[in-house]
């Protein structure tokens, strides 16, 4: 699959202030590269190494993935609703991993 | 003296084993594994951008409007929208194949549709392509009644399942019944044992971290019992689904499930 999936929960509308959840879902394997296949050879590293979500260009939110983390990485964080805009989320890792998901919000 | 008071205990065992396996689950009893779960976990599964089998759905959606094959046509291009189309069918699966003459589950139905109507090569059991489509297709029937019960050329297959249900193997030599029908609710180190209702596959499962078959679960059993598994696409597996499918009939679908 080349583009990763992914899912995101922002709530549509919020009043000026009011704490809002988001939700981030990704598709990844997050293989964390100490597991052997069957032929006894080490299966590479492959998982996403950070995360980042901006909420109008400014980071609200960074996260760093490390091997322990497990597939389809599913991140739940809070900020203030201050404005109407976009909110977007970039996730990268190995192997020239780069994935990114916008969500609108309207601010009232 | 001890061996005869153990073979009397044993004995004892035995009688009440009888007892209770006289009998299915009374239907009123049943209940979907969903109801053991963590409420972290229960979330989970009602969220449809938490549940991360919905991440295989979306390839499904897509893989569903995929020309394939030499036919050159999509699922959509004879199918239509699933929503319409598919909507009750993963209910009522297995379901009997007039060509090979006994049932067939929803994987191999997918599979014969590919070779036969799309002339494409077969997807592979549990491969990504798999599971996305088949719960894409299971989506359909979410909320809807388990309902494959009314076709009397089934009869037999769900005999033979039934059958296999209740059969020790293994070198623990434990049927499906004596766990799911007999010591349901009880635990089994830390874990709640379940009905074995087959009403949320393919499953996210956390454990696997990934989704997985019905075929995959049951193989998952057949290794804890220490029994040799079947090969994937086994006609024993299909018999059981088919045993299992009538035994939560009338239950309601819930797939993609998560359990942990």
């Amino acid at each position: 699959m080349a583009a990763a999936r992914t899912l995101i929960n922002v709530p549509p509308k919020a009043k000026r202030g009011d704490v809002i959840t988001i939700r981030a879902l990704i598709s990844h394997v997050m293989e964390n590269g100490f597991r052997h296949n069957n032929m006894g050879e080490p299966i590479p590293r492959d998982i996403i190494t950070s995360f980042v979500c901006s909420y109008n260009d400014e980071p609200i939110f960074e996260a760093t993935l490390y091997p322990a983390i497990s597939a389809n990485p599913f991140l739940t964080f809070y900020t203030v609703a201050t404005d109407s805009g976009t909110i977007t989320f970039k996730w990268s890792g190995d192997n020239g991993f780069a994935q990114e998901a916008t969500a609108k919000i309207t601010v009232e | 003296m001890n061996g005869k008071l153990i073979a009397l205990g044993f004995s004892a065992l035995v009688a009440a084993g009888a007892i209770a396996m006289a009998a299915d689950i009374p239907l009123d009893q049943r209940r979907s594994s969903y109801e053991d779960m963590s409420r972290d976990n229960k979330a989970m599964q009602d969220d449809d951008t938490a549940n991360p089998a919905m991440l295989f759905v979306l390839d499904g959606e897509a893989l569903w409007n995929t020309k394939a094959g030499a036919s050159g046509k999509s699922c959509a291009d004879c199918h239509g929208d699933a929503a319409t189309s598919m909507k009750g069918v993963a209910a009522r699966y297995p379901a009997f194949d007039d060509a090979s003459g006994r049932p067939v589950d929803l994987e191999q139905r997918i599979n014969i549709s590919r070779q036969k109507n799309q002339q494409a090569e077969p997807f592979r059991y549990e491969s990504r392509e798999m599971l996305a489509l088949s719960a894409y297709i299971a989506l359909q029937s979410r909320g809807e009644a388990i309902s494959q019960y009314d076709d009397p050329r089934l009869k037999p297959f769900i005999e033979k399942g039934r059958a296999a249900f209740h059969q020790r193997q293994g070198q623990l030599n434990l049927s499906c019944a004596q766990c799911h029908d007999d010591n349901w609710g009880k635990s089994l180190a830390g874990n709640i044992i379940p009905q074995a209702h087959p009403n949320g596959y393919p499953i996210y499962r956390l454990e696997w971290q990934n989704l997985g078959s019905l075929q995959r679960r049951l193989r998952n059993c057949m290794t804890g019992i220490r029994a040799e598994p079947y090969p994937f696409g086994a006609p024993e597996y299909v018999d059981l689904e088919l045993f299992l499918m009538w035994r939560a009939r009338g239950m309601t679908m819930e797939s993609p499930g998560v359990r942990p």
